[in-house]
């Protein structure tokens, strides 16, 4: 019995123990997306594309928005590998992107980014709620 | 300065070819090109000349939307001098930004964007001075990252020179921004 509730609380504890540390991992990507804030925005669409409903979404593909060439015929569709490989060195992954970027180099880093973008990017996050300007 | 000197000084390109006549150095078609001021056939030519083009005008099209940024908060009622003054200072260094990108992106060949006829801004999160500065802050911020991110992937390492002394005076407005709110001006010894 008392085992039991041993194993019971180290099992809570370690579920504590991952949500701390999705947590911390979204933070840091929070973080890390301020390198993009010249140029891009959760709900709306500046220099670059918007990132609202990114995860899923085909590269290149937000009506309205004056992608190039090359990423409109890039034929990616961004889930956490195509974005680790493209945000690694945008303009290698995508020759002829107008995303002028030497891109984000640390792997840790990458990923708390897309972490990030997946949880504040997805359809429900409250910035794609309510997005401004429209 | 350095995007000055490059967009419009005729006699830096000619002291470049006569210097290049003598010297023995081997350069690429393009570059040749690029710098003797044939720039339209070097931006035909060299994709390094095309991906460089690229890269200024997606600059460019970001310091446009900065000055537009500085005119909503100038606008906005919000700023008090010397705020107010900042912000009308910082967005004269953003025009001044945007105009050279302009030409040295003409010199080379390209066409430069033009300024949109509307941006979004989240004007509905800006209620008092410190919301505006903060927002200005977080543009300059995303700014320095834009630059240092350019610095790197320029064909042309005058270029790269440029995009650097841009870099530095967007990471001057960030800090007075900060200082502005009463953040620590300068929070780290890097940029990233
Ligand atoms: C200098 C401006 C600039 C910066 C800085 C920048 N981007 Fe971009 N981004 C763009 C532009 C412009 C495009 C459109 C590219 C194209 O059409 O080739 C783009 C496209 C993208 C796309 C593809 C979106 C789609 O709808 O297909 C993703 C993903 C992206 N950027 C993520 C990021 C992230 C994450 C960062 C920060 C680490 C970042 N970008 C930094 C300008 C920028």
């Amino acid at each position: 019995m008392a085992r039991a509730a041993l194993a019971l609380a180290a099992v809570a504890l370690a579920a504590i123990g991952a949500g701390a540390a999705a947590a911390q991992e979204t933070a840091n990507g929070e973080a890390i997306y301020s390198r993009c804030a010249a140029c891009h925005a959760l709900a709306y669409d500046r220099t670059g594309p918007r990132h609202c409903g990114l995860i899923g979404r085909r590269a290149g593909s937000l009506p309205g928005f004056d992608y190039s060439e090359a990423m409109k015929r890039s034929r990616l569709t961004w889930d956490a590998k195509t974005l680790d490989r493209f945000l690694a060195d945008p303009m290698k992954a995508v020759p002829g992107t107008s995303m002028g970027y030497a891109g984000v180099k640390d792997s840790k880093e990458r990923a708390d980014l897309i972490a990030w973008l997946r949880e504040a990017g997805s359809a429900a996050s409250a910035e794609c709620r309510n997005r401004p300007g429209r | 300065m350095s995007f000055l000197a490059f967009a419009n000084d005729p006699a830096l390109r000619a002291s470049r070819r006569a210097f290049l006549g003598k010297s023995g150095f081997v350069l690429s078609g393009a570059a040749v090109a690029l710098l003797a001021g044939r720039d339209a056939l070097a931006a035909k030519a060299g994709t390094s000349a095309e991906a460089d083009v690229r890269i200024l005008n997606t600059a460019l099209g970001a310091e446009l939307e900065a000055v537009a940024a500085y005119q909503v908060g100038a606008e906005s009622g919000l700023l008090a001098k010397p705020a107010l003054d900042l912000a009308v200072t910082f967005q004269g260094h953003h025009r001044e930004h945007a105009d050279v990108l302009a030409k040295t992106i003409a010199r080379l060949g390209g066409r430069a964007v033009s300024a949109k006829a509307k941006y979004t801004f989240p004007v509905e999160t800006l209620k008092s001075q410190a919301d505006v500065l903060r927002f200005a802050a977080m543009l300059e911020k995303g700014a320095v990252s834009a630059y240092l991110g350019a610095v790197p992937v320029f064909g042309d390492r005058d270029l790269a020179k440029a995009a650097a002394s841009i870099l530095g005076d967007e990471a001057m407005h960030w800090a007075i921004l900060r200082q502005a709110v009463g953040e620590a001006p300068v929070p780290s010894a890097f940029v990233a």
